[in-house]
């Protein structure tokens, strides 16, 4: 009997415990989309609480709407980190295929060249990199971001996938290729369907810090028109500093995509860490 | 690295036709990955054994080290920027996964409750961009909105208050502190993962053998996610000698106030892009990059050469 309530005290604090910090890693969140949709004087007045019917007010959207360009920005961010991912992906599994299914003179070499770039930064060689860009023409140019974040994610998409095609099964490759399947074919036909989970894993482990970045947009497409909204909503922030209302608006509309995000995906991320994908 | 489509294989004796399709398989990423990254990179430490003299690239050395180390212009920046980051580091180690790791041993008890709610809930700052949980954070932490002396009151704690981030003693507590409150999600999953994995009959075991609560967990599961807890200080290394971003976003380029929060990558981007009144310098920022790279290898080497080799591993 008392064993029984010492656990039940003992879940209770686990659970306050818990409760505890979910609140405070959230809360930074929830105050700032709630004062969004509030006036000025009330955002000043009572932080903490919900609008009401007389202090709600979108005057901070209108702002934001009115003054930066953010569908543009949105577009740009989505066509980056888009494309990024399809190059990322496509490569990525062609490379740990080559890796993974054939033996040549020099696979273990390749697989550690590859690897450098999972633990070294991509960043430490920006100044090679600009310089790079600017000799090309590409500076302000969504490719240059595009080059840079493929660059960056095949490391790490080469590892996880070439793990995950380990598993699939030689008799089926064998099979197709005695049905007179090309190697091309074997690839794209019966091995890209079977990692599809992992090449999902990949995906949203890309995607993140490419939507994020804020580094790479700012020395390599700083333009107006090449803004991603990471970068479009750093400086419309900082030209707004005073505008409460247009700045807690900026920054729920760019909360708002990733949250998205992180409901559609959060299973296939969080099952896809806790399956030792990333070791 | 040219010879992949291998020509024969020196274990067979029978010519086999070219593999082509290997080549083509591995080019586009080797491509991309060599020209925008590798070559980037080594160009960066090159370039860092050269400086502008007299309108013309010479090949100084080490020169352009000495400069940063013992220059004056350079190298209370430089130093400044180190020990920063250090602490920053530090920091992060003290608090962030030591958090982590109890978020993930509570997370992982069987059969709690909403399990999911919290991972989500927790998980959620890592995925928001650092331009967002800057700005957010200044916002709380402003006098001005006085969010912060509100919750302080709140506890009873209001005499506490103080503007953090505008204090050169207390900026650089202030930033470390809210990139842990970010990135804590991390450690929490990877150490969530390592427990999961640890198999019920050792923990059945420990049971019959009357180990139970906290020294179960500090005799049994802490000596068995050790090499996850290696994984979390490695990846935390490189993350924190790579930063920029946060830095960036709450104080701005100059890393105020009077540079305390200023780290290794908020003075790489002054140094190379120049800011207000000072010019950009390529060679300069080659070689804080440079120095940023030794460092980062320095840790991965040691991580990957003497703690992962002398780290027991269980097989289960």
């Amino acid at each position: 009997m008392s064993k029984a309530r010492n656990s039940l005290t003992r879940t209770s604090l686990v659970h306050l415990a818990l409760i505890g910090y979910a609140i405070i890693s959230v809360f930074p969140v929830f105050l700032t989309i709630i004062n969004s949709m509030k006036a000025r004087n009330a955002i000043f007045r009572n932080p903490m609480q919900l609008p009401t019917p007389e202090t709600f007010d979108l005057v901070g959207y209108t702002t934001v709407l009115g003054q930066g360009d953010f569908v543009n920005y949105f577009q740009n961010s989505f066509i980056v980190t888009v494309v990024s991912i399809a190059l990322v992906l496509l490569f990525g599994a062609m490379a740990a295929f080559a890796l993974s299914e054939y033996r040549f003179r020099g696979n273990t070499l390749m697989g550690l060249y590859l690897a450098i770039g999972i633990m070294i930064p991509i960043r430490l060689g920006t100044v090679a990199i600009l310089q790079g860009m600017v000799a090309t023409g590409l500076v302000n140019t969504l490719t240059a971001l595009i080059l840079v974040y493929t660059a960056q994610g095949i490391p790490l998409a080469v590892f996880i996938l070439s793990e995950f095609m380990r598993t699939v099964s030689d008799d089926l490759k064998n099979a197709g290729r005695i049905d007179g399947l090309s190697e091309y074919s074997i690839f794209f036909r019966l091995v890209l369907p079977l990692v599809r989970p992992a090449m999902a894993t990949v995906a949203v482990f890309t995607m993140i810090p490419i939507w994020n970045d804020l580094w790479f947009p700012l020395i390599l497409a700083p333009s107006e028109a090449t803004k991603t909204v990471t970068l479009g909503s750093q400086i419309f922030i900082g030209q707004f500093v005073t505008n409460w209302n247009a700045v807690l608006a900026a920054l729920s509309l760019a909360i708002f995509p990733v949250l998205v995000l992180y409901l559609v995906f959060s299973r296939q991320l969080i099952r896809g860490i806790t399956s030792g994908a990333v070791k | 690295m040219s010879d992949i489509p291998s020509t024969h294989d020196e274990m067979q004796p029978i010519r086999r036709p070219v593999r082509w399709h290997v080549g083509v398989f591995l080019l586009p990423a080797l491509i991309v990955y060599t020209a925008v990254m590798i070559l980037p990179l080594i160009e960066t430490l090159r370039l860092s054994l050269f400086n502008t003299v007299d309108g013309q690239s010479t090949f100084v050395g080490l020169g352009n080290f000495k400069v940063l180390f013992g220059d004056e212009r350079w190298a209370h920046d430089f130093w400044n920027a180190l020990k920063n980051n250090f602490v920053f580091f530090t920091i992060h180690m003290l608090v962030q996964n030591p958090i982590g790791v109890a978020l993930a041993a509570m997370l992982s008890l069987p059969k709690l409750r909403f399990a999911a709610f919290y991972r989500t809930a927790i998980f959620l700052p890592t995925l928001l961009s650092f331009v967002i949980v800057g700005f957010i954070w200044k916002l709380i932490l402003s006098p001005i909105w006085g969010v912060s002396p509100f919750l302080l009151d709140v506890v009873g704690l209001k005499s506490l208050f103080s503007p953090w981030l505008g204090k050169p003693n207390s900026a650089l507590i202030a930033v470390s502190l809210i990139s842990v409150w970010q990135y804590v999600g991390i450690p929490m999953m990877l150490i969530y993962a390592a427990l999961l994995n640890i198999p019920d009959e050792v923990i059945e075991a420990a049971e019959c053998d009357g180990v139970t609560g906290w020294s179960q967990f500090f005799k049994i599961k802490l000596p068995l996610i050790l090499p996850a807890i290696g994984i979390i200080s490695i990846l935390t290394f490189v993350g924190n000698f790579n930063a920029f971003d946060l830095i960036y976003t709450v104080q701005g380029a100059l890393a105020g106030p009077d540079g305390s929060t200023d780290i290794l990558g908020t003075l790489l981007y002054r140094t190379f892009f120049g800011f207000q009144l000072q010019l950009g310098d390529r060679s300069m920022g080659a070689t804080i990059a440079t120095v940023m790279f030794l460092i980062i290898l320095a840790g991965v080497s040691l991580y990957l050469f003497v703690i992962q080799r002398r780290m027991r591993r269980y097989q289960f």
